[in-house]
């Protein structure tokens, strides 16, 4: 099964909308409470970090009978160091976000946490990738 | 600790969620940084404290399975708040009292912190 969502940068009215509507598809799956927890967390975490960072994305979510594995692609000013966006306090969020309760640097280790396979790719100026994979 | 003592206790007033009085919470969180709230990790029925009053406060809280939110110092939750709670069978409960104040009583009164 796939389902695809839009995504609007800065758009916060509607940032976690498509965590929800996951978080509900894969209640109604009768997928265990942990996993359903740990899906959307992270995937909560990187919605936000695209209506915070970048102009648009889409979100493409595969279901299989014993994984999820969801696309997050963006448009947008990409990631320049990998490596230090993931280390736990370091963090380019605007004053908005921060005033939203994010922007403090734990996003990227936060989805660690919460994933099988987390896979990101960027590429400064044109946007991110982020791969989020689950198996139950 | 039922819901309606809890709400006795810091004077508060239920906004949403009326019907949910009878609902007894094990444990508590406190912050205002929805990205700490995101790492929690329980199973028992959870409430947040917290300062922050906005939407994504709601979201943080469906996402982490929190089933009860109070807003300190009188902050106010916004229609759209109060909706995506409601859709997600939430209490959110306004009291006057300080974020300290509030976490003290309350754990004077015998709720286990989370951490």
């Amino acid at each position: 099964m796939d389902f695809e969502y839009q995504i609007e940068g800065g758009d916060f009215t509607n940032a976690g909308a498509t965590s929800s509507a996951v978080k509900k598809i894969l209640k109604q799956l009768g997928v265990n409470p942990e996993i359903i927890k740990r899906t959307v967390v992270a995937l909560y975490e990187a919605e936000v970090n695209i209506v915070a960072h970048a102009y648009r994305g889409s979100i493409i979510v595969n279901l299989e009978d014993h994984k999820i594995s969801i696309k997050l692609i963006d448009e947008g000013p990409g990631i320049e160091d990998i490596e230090k966006a993931m280390e736990q306090g370091y963090s380019t969020a605007s004053q908005k976000v921060r005033e939203m309760g994010f922007g403090a640097g734990m996003g990227f280790s936060n989805m660690k946490t919460n994933t099988d396979s987390l896979i990101v790719n960027s590429s400064p100026g044109i946007g991110t990738t982020v791969e989020i994979i689950n198996y139950f | 600790m039922k819901i309606n003592k809890i709400i006795d206790l810091i004077e508060g007033k239920i906004v949403e969620g009326e019907h949910y009085f009878e609902e007894n919470i094990t444990r508590i969180f406190a912050s205002d940084l929805m990205s700490d709230v995101l790492t929690i990790k329980t199973e028992e029925p959870l409430l947040l404290i917290t300062g922050l009053s906005n939407l994504q406060t709601i979201r943080t809280c469906e996402m982490s399975d929190i089933k009860a939110i109070i807003f300190v110092r009188g902050k106010k939750s916004t229609e759209d708040m109060r909706k995506l709670a409601a859709e997600n069978d939430m209490i959110l409960i306004e009291t006057p009292f300080s974020m300290y104040r509030t976490s003290g009583i309350l754990y004077n009164a015998g709720i286990l912190p989370l951490y």
